[in-house]
């Protein structure tokens, strides 16, 4: 699997504080990379309930152990490990692999 | 189909209908009100409150239309002028004619007016519908600039309230009362000077033991003559002398009537006609009349019982009283005045606080029998509803300022809460814990307690905790504590991390919701920066973005324009900014310019820009003060009586910048006209020819308020001060996203306890919240000067950290109306 990925740096680590989100542009998608106290996660940028590109800046923290981020435009919760959202039915993103390498941010794509 | 026929739709008359249809889901009976007032029945025990928003509609009772009941026919504006018994009908004013099964008397009674020569001259009013209180204010508004002083005959709990509606429109009241007591009624001597005291230190005359000889017309005023000689020039008179049962029709139709008037009406309320009842202030229930709402809607539902039914005969009444008059409370339940055989009365006169408290017992001094509180009412409830029954304490202990305080548990189940409605204790229990009534709303809702006078409903509260329903104030799940007491816990420990918050008091990561609550604590105990350190990441968007997030991802900028006073120079460098960046531009509802369509990336550049030319953060974005609405007061306006604008630029750059649970809007007006509608803010202020009025509690949204008269008259050093703590008070103690109604409505004792810890310090934290916002004032800077001067915080403003600069290809406009406007990829799906 991970052999097929490709990685593309994003930028250092140092410049995503603890517990908040970036946003990238990877090969014309725009993808969202977060930072929680246990890792990165990167979901798609698209919030599907606003319309607009904007989940990087959502606020992170957990609902029940689970790490999410919160929509900034209408507070919808989506799952930082799955995509799903946990307020709307059936709704979610995609999910994006992402590792640090010698302090920078890497995100993949397939 | 039996017809039943009510003359009059007063509070009693709604209460019968309301009882009848509630009886007889059917529709068994026909029901046709006649009435004689062109409204339908309102709240006449909330009367005085009508000067507060001049909204009729404020003062409606529930359901008194009976829109869609077809089994209701109510008559407006039409009175039943005869009665014609043998043939069953009445006669109304339109002409026509209504033939009857049972026809019920609920005419109320009318103002007494003292055959004092001059009570006919205009400027001189009785005290008893919402037209008598619009004929008042006209006439008050009429006399203009320079009006002063206006005279109440009968120092009644009417007359009181007369004087408070007169001074609420910028009068000086005196009061004339013939007994040698205000409220002689319910109060004794003793109770009387103190209240006297209380009364005259609010800019109120008071005239005891003296009779109004003349009045007499000079030009446009009116001259007073008293009894005792003393000659009172003012601009109109309220006869509030007592009042009169409207019996006449009874009286002409031959009915019997009481010895002191009053349709006489058994303990069924019914009159020597067994089909005619007679009930509310009109009805003299074995030969006693009565001047207050609860025996009414007694008889109300006594009457309603026997139509569909049942039986019921009146029960003994409790004719307790409390008001709250200006500030000063005035209580006086049971025998107030010892008339029972062997009662002992023990009194504590404090002249110092100004309180008078006397309670009367039994001669074995066990059981209580009535009582007389002035200046302090706080044990009004508990001591009403243990009326007649054993006391928990020593009387003397009852009574000291720092006594054994009465607790709901020591009420016994059938212990009246709430006398306008009958609800007892045991009642209002069962609905608590069977029926999950589990908030005061729902208890009034389901129980009717609280929904009259309303000084019932501390009590509801405090019974809901007694049955251990703890309203959850919970933050979110990752705090158990609710927004005050983490503000109380965050002041307490200095903790500055939202890290160490969570894992000291908390558990979890914290979520959108806690941590935005946790950020605006620690901006409002002064931690500098919104986005220094930790606090960036806990910002919701539009704080970290210093901005306004719009549907398409863009935002909006709005810079500070104190009072909407704003400079020709000032408004070109905005018109330049946005034509330079290509803003949509729009005047907002307060009193500003929002600039929309801005991209990330670009704020810095247009702040920049605006920053340079002298224009400041807005904080349109924050849960903080917005704006203080200004109208252009006593500089240009031919009304005005103070500078309006001056104030308003004061106090915005005062609080600006002030984190708050919610926004704070504020509002001056020049004179009452109230052009900046500051009573719909969270605090306003009005210019009166003495000084300010300031308001509280208003808002517009969803659920307008008209904010609520805090204190009046003031200068501007006292307003600021009172304004100070207000906002210091809220901040600590409120809700997370709670305005300032709701918080006040909220608060154990509302606006009274309000007012009594920030005006009179009741519980010494004043000098603290002053200490509070001097700091918030010394510590302000401009949030968006402080991004500005820092290179890592303008980093932060790109749409892409791999690609700074690179606009986000998602946002794009179209024009409309010559400016831009987003267009919109998708449509969003709001949910709430
Ligand atoms: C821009 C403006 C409309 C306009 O074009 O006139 C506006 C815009 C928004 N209002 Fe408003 N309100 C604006 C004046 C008002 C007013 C009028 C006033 O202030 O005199 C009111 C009624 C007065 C009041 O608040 O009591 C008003 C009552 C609300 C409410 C309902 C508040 C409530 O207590 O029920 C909300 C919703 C909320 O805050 O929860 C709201 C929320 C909003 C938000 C923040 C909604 C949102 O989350 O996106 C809007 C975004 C502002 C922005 O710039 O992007 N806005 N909003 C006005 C900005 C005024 C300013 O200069 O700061
Ligand atoms: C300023 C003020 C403050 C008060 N404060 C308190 C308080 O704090 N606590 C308290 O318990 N009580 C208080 N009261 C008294 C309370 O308002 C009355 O007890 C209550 O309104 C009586 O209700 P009712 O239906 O009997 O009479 P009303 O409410 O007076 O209604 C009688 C209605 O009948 C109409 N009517 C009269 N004749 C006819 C006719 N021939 N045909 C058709 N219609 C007719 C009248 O126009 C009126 O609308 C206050 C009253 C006032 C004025
Ligand atoms: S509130 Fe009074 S002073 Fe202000 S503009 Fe209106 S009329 Fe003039
Ligand atoms: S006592 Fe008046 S509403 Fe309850």
């Amino acid at each position: 699997m991970t052999s097929l990925m490709t990685w593309t740096a994003v930028c250092p680590a140092a410049q995503v504080p603890e517990f908040s989100g970036v946003a990238a542009l990877v090969g014309g998608q725009q993808i969202a990379v977060f930072r929680t106290a246990d890792g990165w996660y990167g979901l798609s940028n698209w919030d599907p309930c606003s319309q607009a590109a904007v989940l990087s800046r959502g606020i992170v923290g957990d609902a029940g152990g689970e790490p999410v981020v919160a929509s900034p435009v209408y507070k919808e919760r989506f799952s930082l490990r799955s995509g799903q959202c946990l307020d709307g039915d059936g709704v979610s993103v995609p999910v994006y692999p992402v590792r640090v390498r010698e302090g920078v941010v890497e995100v993949g794509s397939p | 189909m039996p017809t039943m026929v009510v003359a009059g739709h007063g509070m009693v008359a709604h209460r019968l209908v309301e009882a009848v249809r509630v009886a007889d889901p059917a529709g068994e009976w026909r029901i046709v009100v006649l009435a004689e007032e062109s409204r339908p029945a309102y709240d006449r025990v909330a009367l005085t409150s009508y000067v507060e928003s001049w909204d009729p509609a404020a003062l409606a009772l529930p359901g008194n239309d009976y829109a869609g009941d077809d089994a209701v026919d109510l008559r407006l504006g039409d009175a039943v002028i005869s009665v014609d018994r043998d043939a069953k009908t009445v006669t109304a004013a339109s002409g026509s004619v209504q033939s009857y099964d049972v026809l019920v008397l609920a005419t109320g009674s009318r103002p007494f007016v003292p055959p004092v020569p001059g009570r006919d001259l205009p400027g001189v009013f009785v005290y008893r519908t919402i037209e008598d209180l619009d004929a008042i204010r006209e006439a008050a508004e009429r006399r203009g600039r320079g009006r002063r002083a206006a005279m109440v005959i009968g120092g009644g709990l009417l007359g009181l309230e007369a004087a408070k509606a007169l001074r609420d429109l910028g009068l000086s009241p005196h009061v004339v009362e013939m007994a040698p007591r205000l409220m002689p009624l319910q109060v004794d001597d003793g109770g009387g000077g103190v209240l006297r005291r209380l009364i005259a230190d609010l800019d109120v005359t008071v005239h005891t033991g003296t009779s109004t000889e003349a009045i007499s017309a000079d030009g446009p005023r009116l001259l007073a003559r008293l009894g005792n000689g003393t000659e009172l020039d003012v601009d109109l008179v309220v006869f509030s002398a007592g009042i009169r049962p409207r019996d006449d029709l009874a009286r002409e139709s031959g009915l019997d009537v009481g010895e002191r008037g009053g349709v006489l009406v058994d303990a069924t309320c019914r009159t020597s006609d067994p089909s005619v009842y007679a009930i509310g202030e009109c009805a003299a229930v074995e030969g006693r009349v009565y001047g207050i709402v609860a025996p009414g809607y007694a008889m109300a539902e006594v009457v309603a019982a026997q139509l569909t039914g049942g039986t019921a005969t009146f029960p003994e009444p409790d004719t307790a009283t409390k008001l709250k008059l200006m500030g000063v409370d005035v209580a006086s339940f049971g025998d107030a005045h010892a008339a029972t055989e062997g009662a002992l009365e023990v009194a504590v006169n404090d002249a110092v606080a100004g309180t008078y408290k006397k309670l009367v017992v039994s001669d074995d001094g066990r059981t209580l029998l009535g009582g007389v509180l002035v200046g302090d009412a706080a044990e009004y409830n508990t001591l009403r509803a243990l009326v007649g029954r054993p006391l928990p304490a020593e009387p003397v202990a009852l009574l000291a300022p720092t006594g054994a305080a009465v607790g709901v548990d020591a009420l016994p189940d059938e212990a009246q809460i709430c006398s306008c409605n009958g609800v007892s204790k045991g009642a209002l229990t069962r609905a608590i814990t069977m029926d999950g009534c589990e908030s005061v709303s729902k208890l009034k809702t389901c129980t009717r307690a609280g929904t009259s006078c309303g000084s019932c409903v501390p009590m509801l509260a405090k019974l809901l905790n007694a049955c251990g329903v703890e309203q959850s104030k919970a933050l979110c799940e990752h705090f158990t504590q609710s927004r005050a007491e983490l503000f109380e816990i965050i002041r307490a420990t200095r903790i500055t991390t939202f890290s160490e918050v969570v894992s000291r008091y908390g558990m979890g990561t914290g979520c959108a919701v806690c941590k935005p609550a946790v950020a605006s604590i620690l901006a409002t105990l002064g931690n500098g920066h919104i986005l220094a350190g930790d606090q960036a990441a806990l910002q919701d968007t539009n704080d970290r973005f210093l901005a306004n997030l719009q549907r398409n991802g863009s935002y909006s900028v709005v810079p500070r324009i104190p009072g909407g006073e704003i400079t020709p120079d000032k408004l070109m460098v905005i018109a330049q900014v946005a034509q330079d960046f290509g803003l949509y531009t729009k005047i907002t509802g307060g009193q500003r310019i929002d600039l929309l369509g801005a991209t990330v990336d670009h704020l810095p550049d247009i702040w920049r820009r605006l920053v340079d030319a002298g224009f400041e953060s807005g904080h349109a974005y924050g849960k903080s003060l917005r704006t203080v609405k200004s109208c252009v007061g006593s500089t240009w306006c031919r009304y005005g009586v103070q500078d309006s604008v001056g104030l308003a630029i004061d106090l915005e750059l005062r609080y600006r910048g002030l984190r708050s649970p919610h926004k704070i809007k504020a509002g001056v007006s020049g004179c009452a006209r109230e052009c900046a509608e500051a009573r719909g803010k969270d605090f306003g202020v009005i210019a009166t020819e003495h000084g300010w009025n300031l308001y509280v509690g208003g808002n517009g949204g969803a659920t307008p308020r008209h904010a609520e008269l805090l204190v009046s008259d003031v200068d501007t050093e006292t307003l600021v001060r009172t304004i100070d703590r207000f906002l210091m008070f809220y901040v600590r103690t409120a809700d997370r996203l709670q305005r300032t109604a709701p918080w006040i409505e909220e608060l154990d004792g509302g606006l009274d306890h309000l007012r009594a810890v920030i005006v009179d310090d009741s519980l010494g934290i004043c000098e603290d919240l002053d200490a509070a916002m001097a700091k918030h004032i010394e510590d302000y800077t401009d949030e968006w000067r402080g991004v500005l001067e820092d290179p890592d915080k303008l980093a932060r403003f790109s749409s892409f950290v791999n690609a700074p600069g690179a606009p986000d290809p998602s946002i794009s406009f179209r024009a409309e109306r010559e400016q831009k406007i987003p267009v919109l990829l998708g449509v969003p799906e709001v949910r709430r």
